[in-house]
C-alpha cells in the first residue's frame, strides 16, 4: 500500500479531477498542492470560496498546509446542505 | 437524550423519530419539528428528477454534533434530534429533520430555525440535482447567507 499523501475532491471538485481521490508523494506543502493540480483544479484549491482540511480538521490558512505519509488532505468547495 | 445526531443512507419517515424524540423528554412544555423534502413540481423546480447530497465521513457528522451542542449550548434546551439523509432522493422524500424539545416554546423553535440555517449553508454537505438526465451542482444561495447571518 503506498504512503503517499491521498488528496480528496469532495462535490463539484470530483467533478472537475475526474476523480475522487488521488495519491501523492510525501510530504506536501501548499506549493507542492499546486504544483500536483494543474489547472482548473489548481485554481479552484486557490479560490477564497475552497476551503482545505488535513486528516477532517479545517486549515485555518491554506498556505500552511503541511501534509505528510499517511494523511489526507480535502479540497473543499462552497457547501450547500439541508 | 440530550443530543441525537444521525447521517442517514436510506430514506426515513419522519414520524419514527419524533414520537421517541418527544418521549424521551417527560415534563416538556414544547417540541418543535422541521422537516425538509426534495421540492418538486413548478417554477424553477419544475423538471428536478432526483436529488444527491454528498458528504465527507471525516467531517460531516462531526460538524453536525458540533452543530448540535451549539444549540444546546445557546438555547434553553431539554434536547435536540438532527438526522439528515445523504445518497439519491426523490422528489418528496424527507431530506432533513431537526426537533427540540424545551420546557418553553421559543427555545425550541428558534433552536431548529438556527440549527437549519446552519445545515443549509454551514455544514459539510454537497448538494446536485438532477434535470433532464444531467446532473448540477447546487450553489448555496444569497439568502441562505443572509439566513445564517442572522445568528451573529
Amino acid at each position: 500500500m503506498s504512503r503517499g499523501v491521498r488528496i480528496v475532491f469532495l462535490g463539484k471538485l470530483a467533478d472537475l479531477a475526474g476523480e475522487e481521490a488521488r495519491e501523492v508523494d510525501a510530504p506536501l506543502d501548499w506549493q507542492g498542492l499546486l504544483d500536483a493540480l494543474p489547472g482548473p483544479l489548481g485554481e479552484a484549491a486557490r479560490g477564497e470560496r475552497t476551503r482545505i482540511a488535513v486528516n477532517g480538521a479545517l486549515l485555518a490558512d491554506k498556505a500552511a498546509l503541511q501534509a505528510g505519509e499517511g494523511d489526507e488532505v480535502a479540497l473543499l468547495p462552497p457547501v450547500s446542505g439541508g | 437524550m440530550a443530543r441525537d445526531v444521525r447521517l442517514l443512507a436510506e430514506p426515513f419517515n419522519p414520524g419514527q423519530f419524533i414520537g421517541p424524540f418527544t418521549n424521551a423528554h417527560p415534563g416538556l412544555g414544547g417540541v418543535c419539528t422541521f422537516v425538509g423534502e426534495v421540492r418538486g413540481g413548478e417554477g424553477q423546480d419544475a423538471g428536478v428528477e432526483a436529488l444527491e447530497l454528498l458528504h465527507y465521513a471525516p467531517m460531516t457528522l462531526p460538524g453536525m454534533e458540533a452543530l448540535a451542542d451549539e444549540a444546546l449550548a445557546r438555547f434553553d434546551l431539554m434536547g435536540i434530534q438532527i438526522i439528515h439523509r445523504t445518497g439519491v432522493m426523490r422528489v418528496g422524500e424527507p431530506i432533513v429533520l431537526v426537533s427540540a424539545a424545551a420546557r418553553h416554546r421559543r427555545g425550541a423553535i428558534d433552536a431548529v430555525d438556527f440549527a437549519m440555517d446552519h445545515l443549509k449553508s454551514d455544514s459539510w454537505f454537497w448538494k446536485r440535482e438532477k434535470r433532464g438526465g444531467t446532473w448540477h451542482w447546487i450553489e448555496p444561495r444569497e439568502q441562505d447567507h443572509a439566513d445564517i447571518a442572522r445568528w451573529g
